[in-house]
C-alpha cells in the first residue's frame, strides 16, 4: 500500500533522548514505589503487553506497509509456544522459554508472509485472516498444544527469572517493562537501520527500491519474521505477566483489530504511535466505565455499557481518523511544536 | 445414480446454494469497493442492523410490508449517514485509513443495533418452510432455492442497473475513473451517496436471508467473514466475480466439511475457505476475473 500518511523518520532530538530518559527514570523509579497493586494489574501490564504488540505490527504495516489482520495469531503463537517449551522443558530459563516463543510466533510470520511475494494491499490483509482463523483451530483442536485441557485453556508457569520471583503485581510490570523497553530499543535500532530503510522503501515505491537494489521478497519476508517475533513476545507477556490463564477466544479477530486501531490511532510508522495508542485503549474502557457509573448511577446494566462503550470506541476512531488520519504521534508533535514556538 | 454419487450431488447442490447466500453479502462489498475503493467492512453491522431492525418491527406488531418499509427507509439512513459522516470527510485518505473508518463505523452500528432492539435471539420467519423437496433423487433445501432465486434476481437488477441506466453508467464511469469522471461534470458525491443507499438496500435482503437461516443476532454481523474469502477469489470490483467466486467457495467448504473434516478434524469450515482462495490467489493472482495487471493494491 503506497502513501501512507506520515512522514519518513528522522533522527531524534536530544530533546527526545531526555524525555525518554525522563520516562524512563519514571517507569522504573517512581511508579513501581508509590503504583498500586490495581493500577499495575488493571492498567499497566496490559498496556505494556498490548504496547508491544502494537510496536510488532507498526513494524509491518506501518513502516514496510503490508496491512495485517493476523496479529492476535501470532500473539497466541507466541504465547501457546512459550507456554509448551516451559513446560517440556523443565531446565530451560523463563527469558529463554519466552524468547524461543518469539521464534517460533516469527517461524509463523514466516509462513504467513508467502502470500505478500504475490499479493498485496487488502488481498493480503484477507490472507493473513487466514492465519488467524487457522490458529485459532489449531488451539482448540489440537489437544497437545495447550496439554490436553479442556477448550484450550492453559496456565502459565510463575515469573521466577535466575532465582528472583517477579510474581506479584509490581514484579509482573517491572517484568513486562524491561521486555518492552529493551525489544523497543532494538525495534528502534532496526528503523534506523539501513535494513529498517528499506522497509520504508518498500512501502513507499516498491518498483524504484527494487530499482535501487533492495531485495524485496527478503525483505518483505523479514518484515514479517521480525514483526511476528515482537508480537509474538507480546503475547507471551499477555499470557505470563498479565493474565496467567488464557484460553484461545483472548486472541481472536477482536484482539487483531484492537491491536490495529492501536496503530493508527497512535499513528502508523512511529514507534512511540504503539504507546500512545495502547494507552488510549487500555484506558479509555475505564475511563467510560467509571463515566457510565458518574452518569447513569450504580444500578445500570452491564450489558447496556457493554454497547455503549463499543459505540464510543468506534466513533473516537473515526474521529480521530478524521481529525488526525497520521494519528496521536502526528497530533503530540503539533502540539510540542506549538508550545516550542510559545516559549521561543 | 447410486447412492455416493447422489450423497455427492447433495453435497455439491447444497455447498453452491450456500455460496449465493455469500455472494449475497460480497456484492454489497463489491459495490462499494467499485466506486469508491474502500473495503467496507461495516456491510455486515449493516445486515445485523437491517435485520434486527425489521425483526423488532415485525415482533412489535407491525405487518410484514409495513415493516419492510420501514426498514429500508432505516438502511437508506444509515447509508446517506455513514457516506456524509465518515467517508466524505476522508476523501483522499489512504485505503487503510478508510478501512479503519469503517471498522469504526461497524463498531458504532453493532452496538448502536443492539442497544436500540436488546441482544437476545430472534426468530425470523420469512412464510418459506425449510422442508426439502426432491429433485432427481437429489434432496435440495426449499429455502435455499428460494435464497438463491433471490440473489439471481437482484443480481439481475443490478447488473440491469448497471447497464440501462444512466446512473448506472455513471457509476461505471467513477469505478473505471473517478478523475476523468469528475472532469465529465459527474457529481461524485451525489454517485457515493447512491451506492451507499445500494449497499444498504443489499444488507436488507442479505441480513432477512441470513436472518431466517441462522437467527437474527449479534453473530449475523460476522458473515463478513464468510464473504471475504468470496471477494478475495473473485475479485473486490467484480459482481460476476462476487457470484461465481461465491457458488466456489460454498461447494468447496462443504465438500471439505464431509470429506475432510473426518480427516483432519471438525470446523474445519472457518478456515478452509480462506485457504482455498489464498491457493488459488498464489496460482493466478489476478483472481477469477482479473482483468486488470498483476498489481493489486
Amino acid at each position: 500500500m503506497d502513501a501512507l500518511p506520515l512522514a519518513a523518520p528522522r533522527p531524534r532530538p536530544s530533546a527526545g533522548v531526555l524525555g525518554l530518559a525522563a520516562l524512563l527514570v519514571l517507569a522504573y523509579g517512581i511508579v513501581p514505589l508509590t503504583g498500586t497493586s490495581y493500577l499495575f494489574e488493571a492498567l499497566l501490564t496490559p498496556f505494556l503487553a498490548l504496547a508491544l504488540a502494537g510496536l510488532g505490527l507498526n513494524l509491518l504495516t506501518g513502516y514496510a506497509g503490508l496491512l495485517s489482520l493476523g496479529s492476535a495469531a501470532f500473539m497466541a503463537v507466541g504465547a501457546y509456544a512459550a507456554f509448551n517449551l516451559s513446560l517440556r522443558l523443565p531446565f530451560l530459563p523463563l527469558p529463554a522459554a519466552i524468547l524461543l516463543g518469539g521464534l517460533v510466533a516469527a517461524l509463523a510470520g514466516l509462513v504467513a508472509g508467502l502470500p505478500a511475494l504475490r499479493l498485496r494491499g487488502f488481498y493480503l490483509a484477507v490472507s493473513t485472516l487466514a492465519v488467524q482463523f487457522f490458529v485459532a483451530w489449531a488451539l482448540n483442536r489440537i489437544g497437545w498444544i495447550s496439554n490436553d485441557s479442556p477448550s484450550g485453556i492453559i496456565t502459565a508457569p510463575g515469573l521466577v527469572v535466575a532465582g528472583l520471583s517477579f510474581d506479584d503485581p509490581r514484579g509482573r510490570y517491572l517484568f513486562s517493562l524491561s521486555v518492552v523497553t529493551l525489544l523497543t530499543v532494538l525495534a528502534w535500532r532496526l528503523v534506523a537501520s539501513p535494513t529498517g530503510r528499506n522497509l520504508v522503501a518498500i512501502r513507499d515505491n516498491e518498483t524504484a527500491a527494487r530499482l535501487v537494489g533492495v531485495k524485496v521478497a527478503r525483505t518483505k519476508l523479514l518484515a514479517f519474521a521480525v514483526s511476528s517475533f515482537v508480537i509474538g513476545i507480546a503475547g507471551a507477556l499477555w499470557a505470563f505477566a498479565y493474565l496467567r490463564t488464557v484460553e484461545p477466544a483472548g486472541f481472536n479477530l477482536d484482539r487483531s483489530f484492537q491491536i490495529l486501531f492501536i496503530v493508527i490511532i497512535g499513528g502508523l510508522g512511529t514507534l512511540r504511535g504503539a504507546f500512545l495508542g495502547a494507552g488510549f485503549i487500555a484506558v479509555l474502557p475505564l475511563l467510560l466505565s467509571r463515566l457510565g457509573a458518574a452518569v447513569l448511577g450504580d444500578g445500570f446494566d452491564s450489558g447496556t455499557l457493554e454497547m455503549v462503550q463499543r459505540m464510543v470506541l468506534g466513533a473516537l476512531i473515526v474521529a480521530v481518523l478524521i481529525r488526525e488520519p497520521a494519528g496521536l504521534a502526528a497530533l503530540l508533535d503539533r502540539a510540542g511544536r506549538r508550545l516550542g514556538r510559545r516559549a521561543a | 445414480m447410486s447412492p455416493d454419487l447422489a450423497f455427492l450431488a447433495e453435497v455439491v447442490v447444497g455447498g453452491l446454494l450456500s455460496g449465493v447466500m455469500y455472494a449475497l453479502v460480497a456484492i454489497g462489498f463489491v459495490l462499494i469497493y467499485k466506486t469508491s475503493g474502500v473495503l467496507n467492512f461495516a456491510q455486515g453491522a449493516m445486515v445485523l442492523f437491517a435485520a434486527l431492525t425489521f425483526v423488532s418491527l415485525t415482533e412489535r406488531g407491525l405487518p410484514f410490508a409495513a415493516a419492510l418499509a420501514a426498514t429500508l427507509a432505516v438502511m437508506v439512513v444509515v447509508g446517506l449517514g455513514v457516506e456524509r459522516l465518515v467517508l466524505r470527510p476522508l476523501v483522499n485518505q489512504p485505503p487503510i485509513t478508510l478501512f479503519m473508518a469503517t471498522l469504526g463505523v461497524a463498531y458504532v452500528i453493532e452496538g448502536a443495533a443492539q442497544l436500540a432492539w436488546g441482544t437476545q435471539v430472534h426468530g425470523l420467519d420469512l412464510g418459506i418452510d425449510d422442508t426439502p423437496i426432491d429433485l432427481g433423487g437429489v434432496l435440495v433445501s426449499r429455502f435455499d432455492l428460494f435464497a438463491a432465486a433471490v440473489a439471481g434476481l437482484m443480481v439481475a437488477l443490478l447488473s440491469a442497473f448497471f447497464r440501462y441506466t444512466r446512473t448506472g453508467l455513471a457509476f461505471r464511469a467513477v469505478a473505471d475513473d473517478p478523475l476523468a469522471a469528475l472532469n465529465t461534470g459527474l457529481r461524485l458525491p451525489r454517485i457515493w451517496s447512491a451506492v451507499w443507499i445500494a449497499a444498504g438496500i443489499v444488507a436488507l435482503v442479505a441480513g432477512l436471508l441470513w436472518g431466517a437461516r441462522l437467527g437474527v443476532q449479534f453473530s449475523l454481523s460476522l458473515v463478513v467473514l464468510k464473504a471475504l474469502p468470496v471477494l478475495v477469489l473473485g475479485g473486490f470490483d467484480s459482481i460476476a466475480g462476487a457470484i461465481v467466486a461465491g457458488l466456489i467457495v460454498g461447494a468447496v467448504e462443504k465438500l471439505s466439511e464431509v470429506y475432510l473434516g473426518p480427516v483432519i478434524g471438525g470446523g474445519i469450515e472457518g478456515w478452509i475457505a480462506y485457504v482455498a482462495a489464498l491457493g488459488f490467489l498464489l496460482v493466478r493472482p489476478s483472481g477469477l476475473f482479473g482483468l486488470r495487471a498483476v498489481e493489486r493494491v
